[in-house]
């Protein structure tokens, strides 16, 4: 059996690490490029949103390199992430592409099948296979760590894109790491990096939230690497979603003291009811931002994204109650990167005047 | 305990066509005026347009069209946030959050009553809940209540009969009326939302155009839906939304049907269920060698393209019927 799985950001070092504990070989799929997208474009439904386009592509490509079966996630509602694997299974089978694919749902609806799906999964003794979860969550909490600190970096180094060399080659190191302590060497050395990097003198920021749905805000194809735009813009970026809190919130139910999404008690009045994916939790988190200082929001989805529709037509409350500047920026396979770079130019020249600072 | 009779706006959009009847009974006995507003014009859909944002779907939008009529109008708007009408099942995200999104667009918006359906995990509490909450909106409690109740229920039961028996019975091998050419109408199954299919301006009047074009129509509701529920029983996995499985169910169950010759599903740009659930219908129509029309209905749509593709649609089922 050789195991692949869709892309998401960083996600692939995450369950690369945990499928291969519990001894299974994986096939990482190449890295999204705008062939994935292409080649999921064609193939899935054309109003679908973009994630479903994305993921096939990466099943597609996965192919070439021998996969033969599929782990993901799955969901019952309200959002369609639920009902992917469903569709991309029929999709599949129409192209004549033979995968098995194992369909975590959420335990709920029976939690016997989650359980027969790990066991029929799994290669290994019990101990190695917690062995490698936990792994998976260090390397998470690594990448997370390190992540932030780039944000923080990037409108501040000297030479834009050395903070981001380092951390490729982070990301190398720890998916190469195979101990705990391993993986703290390497978050210790890149810090040290990281922080010899030369920095702009006096350099003032402007500090922007990205907010949105999971998908479009940690996946770099689909989001045209908007944090390193922005960064380059001068735009420190601070964002709520990062995989170890994700899987914190929905794996670990929040178990471990890591700050999560509280939209329940920051979105009301605007919002006051769960939409299902992450639009209350947009919803929340801008109005977080707000609070915090943020001198602008951006809100990132997909095109036909149900639940971040809503919380898009609520934004003009939230702008008028907390005076946070939003911009919503919805993605597929037809934006374009001069388009972009042309809204996020003007939006913060915006928010420049707006806060008195003058560029540079 | 009644405070005052309310003048409630009651928008003729989304779900207004699946429990009207229930909602008029109900606030009328409970001594509430209640204000429809007028069948969807050009008028009520570029208020909602001009309104909404971009991305939303066409219905949400003619939503928020009749909504906006309705607020200089009406002392309140009845929205009830609709989440679940049954168990473990949703409606989709965007009815989730209407209340919200009206009162975020609608300048001088009256007060939204926006009770919370959700019948996904009790449906009985849930439903009781609905209820207890709406009428406390208007200022009642107790008896009356229940009475209301009993009165919508019958009503709205009465409703559902009656529009099984009003769409011509379905049943195999039944054959009404002679085309020109001598032989018996084609039958066309033709699926979509209730608010498409029975918005006469928004739904651009498909059923109407087929028979003219000598179809014989067959709508999800001229057969029992259990035969629907039944054929989405099969499906690997269950459909969580409530009006995607009725979709489903109805066009599994017209596909199955030697008498039918083709399917239309109707279908809004920008509405997230069926852009999962029509591909997958459409994938099965083609496994079970039947042809299938997509027709996406959006803002822009003009009644002659329609028209051409659904007579391109005929010309095609008439040739391939055996002669």
């Amino acid at each position: 059996m050789k195991v692949t799985f869709p892309h998401m950001g960083h996600l692939w070092l995450v369950l690369k690490a945990a499928l291969t504990g519990i001894g299974l070989e994986v096939v990482v799929p190449p890295p999204c490029t705008r062939r994935t997208l292409e080649l999921g474009v064609r193939h899935a439904p054309e109003s679908a949103c973009l994630p479903l386009k994305v993921n096939l592509g990466n099943y597609l490509e996965a192919k070439e390199l021998g996969a033969d079966t599929i782990v993901m996630a799955g969901g019952v509602g309200p959002c369609r992430i639920g009902y992917y694997s469903q569709v991309q299974r029929e999709i599949l089978r129409d192209l004549g592409c033979a995968y098995e694919m194992v369909v975590f749902e959420p335990p709920d609806v029976h939690f016997n099948e989650v359980w027969d799906k790990i066991k029929y999964l799994n290669r290994r003794p019990w101990q190695d296979g917690v062995h490698g979860v936990v792994m998976a969550w260090l390397k998470a909490c690594a990448v997370d760590a390190l992540e932030q600190e780039v944000q923080r970096l990037r409108p501040r180094e000297a030479q834009t894109g050395l903070a981001d060399a380092v951390f490729r080659r982070a990301l190398q190191e720890l998916d190469a790491a195979g101990s705990r302590k391993e993986v703290n060497r390497v978050v210790k050395e890149i810090k040290g990096e990281l922080a010899a990097l030369p920095l702009k003198p006096d350099v003032r920021v402007i500090r922007v939230g990205i907010v949105g749905e999971i998908y479009t805000v940690l996946e770099p194809l689909v989001n045209l690497d908007i944090e390193k735009r922005l960064g380059a813009l001068g735009v420190e970026v601070v964002r709520g979603l990062f995989l170890s809190r994700w899987i914190n919130d929905n794996l670990f139910k929040g178990l471990l003291p890591l700050p999560g999404h509280h939209p329940e008690k920051t979105a009301p009045p605007f919002l006051n009811h769960f939409v299902g994916g992450h639009g209350w939790e947009s919803v929340g988190d801008t109005v977080t931002f707000a609070r915090r200082g943020c001198d602008g929001v951006i809100q990132l989805a997909p095109l036909t994204c149900m639940p971040e529709i809503v919380a898009h037509s609520v934004m003009p409350a939230v702008q008028q109650a907390t005076g946070i500047p939003v911009m919503t920026i919805y993605l597929d396979e037809q934006t374009g990167e001069a388009g972009l770079q042309t809204r996020l130019e003007a939006f913060v020249d915006m928010l420049r005047r707006q806060k008195g600072v003058r560029a540079g | 305990m009644k405070v005052k009779q309310w003048r409630l706006g009651v928008p003729r959009a989304l779900f207004y066509y699946y429990y009207a009847p229930w909602w008029e009974a109900f606030l009328q006995a409970l001594g509430a005026q209640v204000v429809v507003s007028p069948p969807t014009t050009r008028e009520i859909m570029d208020l909602g347009i001009s309104l909404a944002v971009a991305e939303a779907c066409l219905p949400v939008k003619v939503y928020y069209g009749h909504a906006a009529w309705l607020a200089p109008r009406v002392e309140a708007l009845f929205v009830p946030r609709l989440v679940s009408v049954e168990q473990k099942s949703f409606i989709c995200p965007k009815l989730m959050g209407l209340p919200d999104m009206l009162r975020a667009a609608i300048k001088d918006c009256p007060p939204v009553i926006d009770v919370t359906v959700d019948m996904s995990r009790r449906p009985e509490e849930g439903l009781k809940a609905a209820i207890r909450d709406t009428a406390r909106a208007i200022g009642s409690r107790g008896r009356e209540v229940y009475r209301a109740g009993e009165i919508a229920r019958a009503r709205y039961r009465d409703w559902l009969a009656g529009q099984q028996e009003q769409g011509r019975e379905f049943s195999p091998g039944k054959k009404e009326g002679i085309t020109p050419g001598g032989q018996p109408p084609l039958a066309v199954g033709l699926v979509g939302h209730n608010y498409l299919l029975h918005d006469r301006y928004l739904g651009m009047d498909i059923a109407g155009k087929v028979t003219r074009l000598g179809g014989r129509v067959i709508l999800p509701e001229n057969f029992a839906p259990e035969l629907g529920e039944a054929a989405c029983r099969r499906l690997p996995k269950r459909l969580y939304w409530t009006l995607g499985r009725k979709i489903m169910g109805a066009a599994l169950h017209l596909m199955e049907q030697e008498e039918v010759a083709g399917l239309i599903h109707l279908t809004a740009f920008g509405c997230g269920p069926d852009s999962l659930v029509g591909d997958l219908a459409e994938r099965y129509a083609h496994r079970h060698g039947k042809p299938f029309l997509l027709l996406t209905l959006d803002e822009h749509t003009g009644e002659a393209g329609v028209e051409t593709r659904l007579e391109a649609f005929m010309d095609m089922l008439a040739r391939r019927r055996p002669a």
